[in-house]
C-alpha cells in the first residue's frame, strides 16, 4: 500500500551564495559553496550526505561535487529534466529516497552562470532544427518570452487579463526584493508607471514581465523527520509534492492541444491537493515559479487559488503582497526581482517563511506553497512547520 | 544563400511529408491511419488509437488568427534585422485544434515585418502561402 510522503522528511539545512552578474568563482565552485553553506546551517558533517539531486540542465556532475564538498559514498542521485520544472522536484526526489531510505542526508542544489549573454540557450541554437524547435523558431518564435508571450495574449484575449494585472505581479515582487538584502534588486524601486513604460521584448510582455539574469548557487539538506527536531534549524516538513507532465503537452510552444491555458501547474495541482491534508485556503504564503509574470496567474488558476481565468484580477488590491495580501507570493522577491536561479531560490525562501526567518515574514505562516515552472514540465511542494 | 534565419532540418523523418508538402504548394496535416484523428506537429503514433499507421492530408489553408506576439531585441542577427516583427499562430478552419506558427504577410514574398502589428486582431481570418526561405518553403499568412 503506498505510504504517502506527508512530513516524513524534513528540510534542515539551507545554503546561497551571493548572487550577481559575472561573479568570479566558477560553477562548480558556486555549487560547492551552497551546499557546504546548507550543510553548515544543519551541523551535518559532508561526509554524511549519501544522496544528491539536480537539474539535468546543470553542469556539475555529482562525481564532480561530492569529490569537492567531501561527501560520503552516494547511494542515491537523480537529475531531473525541463530546466525550471525541475526546482520542487529535485527536493521532491531527494525526500522520496529518504522517505524510502535509499539514503539518509539528501541535498539538492543548483548553481548557474546565467548572466554570461553566451549562456542563454536559445541564442545557441543550430541553423537546422530536426527537433519540435522546427515548429516555431524558423517563424522568429526564438526565445522562451517570444513563446509565453503567445500564451499571454490568448489569455489576454479569453479571460480579459491586462497589463495592469502583470504589473501587480512585477510592482509586488519588486517590493519584497527591496526588503531582502540577498536580492540583485533589493536597492532598484519598481514602480506601477515604470513597468508601464517599459520597453518591449515580445509584445504584449515588456522588460519588467521577464526574470532577471543571474549567476548564484542553492542547496538544500533533506534528513528523515525524527532525525531533524535534534538538529539547529526548526525543521520545515516535506508535506506532499508532485511532478505535472500533463497530457499533449509540449513545452513552452503548448499551442497543440486541446487546451494551451491549462498547464502543467494543474497536472502537478492534482496530484499534491490529494496527497494533503490542506487545501490551498489553507496557504499562508507561495513561492510561485515567475520566470515570466503570466506565469503566475496561470499558476494561481492551476493550484486552485482562483477559478479559471480569475488569475488577472486575482493579483488586484495588492493581494500578492507582504504584509496584506491575501497570499503574499515570491516574498523575497523570486526569480524577476531576487535571482533567477531556476527557482531554487523559491524552495529556499518557502523554507525562510516557514522558519519564519523571511525579511518578508508571513505572520503565522506554517503552510506555503512553492512551485515550479508553469509552461514547461512541473513541480511543486507543500510545506509545513 | 545563408539567410541566418533557422530553418528546419528537411530530413527529420517525422515532418519530410509536411515541408515536402509546402515545397509543392499544398499544406498538409499529418492523419491516423486507422481512427482518421488529425495531428500536428506530426509523430509516429496516433494518441487516440495508437496506430503507427498514418497518413498525409491536404487542408484548405484556410485559418484565423488565434494568438500573435511581436518580438523585439535582443534576437538572433537576422530576425533582428527584422524586428519588430509579427510571429502568429492560426488555428485551421477545418479543425481549430490543429495549430500551427506562422508570420502575418502581405504577399507569399512579403517580409513578416510590413504588417502594422496594432492591425493584428486575434480571430481574424487568413489563408497560407509558401514562402521559399534557401532551400526550405515556409508556410506563412495573408489576410482573406
Amino acid at each position: 500500500m503506498a505510504v504517502p510522503l506527508r512530513d516524513r522528511v524534513a528540510i534542515v539545512g539551507i545554503g546561497q551564495t551571493e548572487f550577481g552578474k559575472g561573479l568570479p568563482d566558477t560553477e562548480l565552485s558556486l555549487a560547492c559553496q551552497a551546499i557546504k553553506a546548507a550543510l553548515d546551517d544543519c551541523a551535518i558533517p559532508p561526509g554524511e550526505v549519501d544522496g544528491l539531486a539536480s537539474f539535468t540542465m546543470e553542469l556539475n556532475r555529482e562525481v564532480d561535487v561530492a569529490r569537492n564538498v567531501g561527501l560520503g559514498d552516494i547511494t542515491f542521485f537523480t537529475q531531473v529534466g525541463y530546466g525550471g520544472g525541475a526546482g520542487c522536484a529535485t527536493v521532491l526526489q531527494a525526500a522520496m529516497a529518504v522517505a524510502t531510505g535509499q539514503c539518509r542526508v539528501a541535498v539538492a542544489w543548483r548553481a548557474r552562470k546565467r548572466a554570461a549573454k553566451a549562456s542563454r540557450p536559445w541564442s545557441q541554437v543550430p541553423s537546422r532544427l530536426a527537433d519540435h524547435w522546427q515548429w516555431s523558431r524558423p517563424f522568429g518564435l526564438l526565445r522562451p518570452v517570444d513563446e509565453v508571450a503567445m500564451l499571454t495574449r490568448r489569455y489576454m484575449h479569453e479571460y480579459g487579463a491586462t497589463r495592469e494585472h502583470l504589473a501587480n505581479v512585477a510592482v509586488a515582487f519588486r517590493k519584497h526584493a527591496n526588503r531582502n538584502p540577498a536580492a540583485t534588486m533589493h536597492d532598484k524601486l519598481l514602480t506601477r508607471e515604470q513597468y508601464l513604460e517599459g520597453r518591449w521584448i515580445s509584445e504584449p510582455l515588456c522588460l519588467y514581465d521577464n526574470c532577471l539574469e543571474t549567476d548564484g548557487a542553492l542547496a538544500v539538506v533533506l534528513v528523515p523527520a525524527e532525525r531533524a527536531v535534534d538538529l539547529p534549524q526548526r525543521p520545515v516538513y516535506v508535506h506532499a509534492g508532485s511532478q505535472g507532465l500533463p497530457r499533449q503537452h509540449q513545452t513552452m510552444i503548448n499551442y497543440f492541444n486541446d487546451d494551451p491555458l491549462a498547464g502543467p501547474s494543474w497536472a502537478a495541482a492534482g496530484h499534491l491537493w490529494r496527497d494533503a491534508d490542506f487545501g490551498p485556503a489553507d496557504v499562508k504564503v507561495a513561492q510561485i515559479y515567475d520566470a515570466f509574470s503570466p506565469l503566475v496567474p496561470l499558476s494561481l488558476e492551476g493550484y486552485g487559488f482562483c477559478g479559471r481565468g480569475e488569475g488577472g484580477p486575482f493579483t488586484d488590491d495588492g493581494a500578492l503582497e507582504w504584509p496584506d495580501g491575501r497570499l503574499p507570493t515570491n516574498t523575497a522577491g523570486g526569480g524577476m526581482s531576487e535571482a533567477y536561479v531556476h527557482g531554487m531560490n523559491l524552495v529556499l525562501e518557502g523554507t525562510r517563511q516557514l522558519r519564519g526567518t523571511s525579511t518578508s515574514q508571513v505572520a503565522g505562516a506554517d503552510v506555503g506553497l512553492v512551485t515550479s515552472g508553469e509552461g514547461v514540465p512541473t513541480s511543486a511542494l507543500l510545506l509545513r512547520n | 544563400m545563408e539567410t541566418g534565419f533557422v530553418l528546419p532540418d528537411l530530413e527529420s523523418e517525422d515532418s519530410a511529408e509536411f515541408w515536402a508538402g509546402c515545397a509543392r504548394g499544398e499544406l498538409l496535416v499529418q492523419a491516423c491511419g486507422r481512427c482518421g484523428r488529425w495531428r500536428f506537429p506530426p509523430r509516429p503514433m496516433c494518441p487516440h488509437c495508437q496506430s503507427t499507421e498514418l497518413e498525409w492530408v491536404p487542408v484548405s489553408g484556410r485559418a484565423r488568427v488565434w494568438s500573435f506576439v511581436v518580438p523585439h531585441p535582443p534576437l538572433l542577427p537576422a530576425y533582428a534585422a527584422l524586428a519588430p516583427y509579427n510571429v502568429i499562430v492560426v488555428a485551421l478552419e477545418e479543425d481549430e485544434r490543429i495549430r500551427m506558427v506562422g508570420n502575418l504577410v502581405e504577399a507569399a514574398d512579403g517580409p513578416i515585418n510590413a504588417i502594422d502589428p496594432a492591425s493584428i486582431q486575434v480571430g481574424e481570418p487568413v489563408r497560407v502561402v509558401f514562402a521559399p526561405v534557401e532551400d526550405v518553403t515556409l508556410p506563412r499568412w495573408v489576410r482573406t
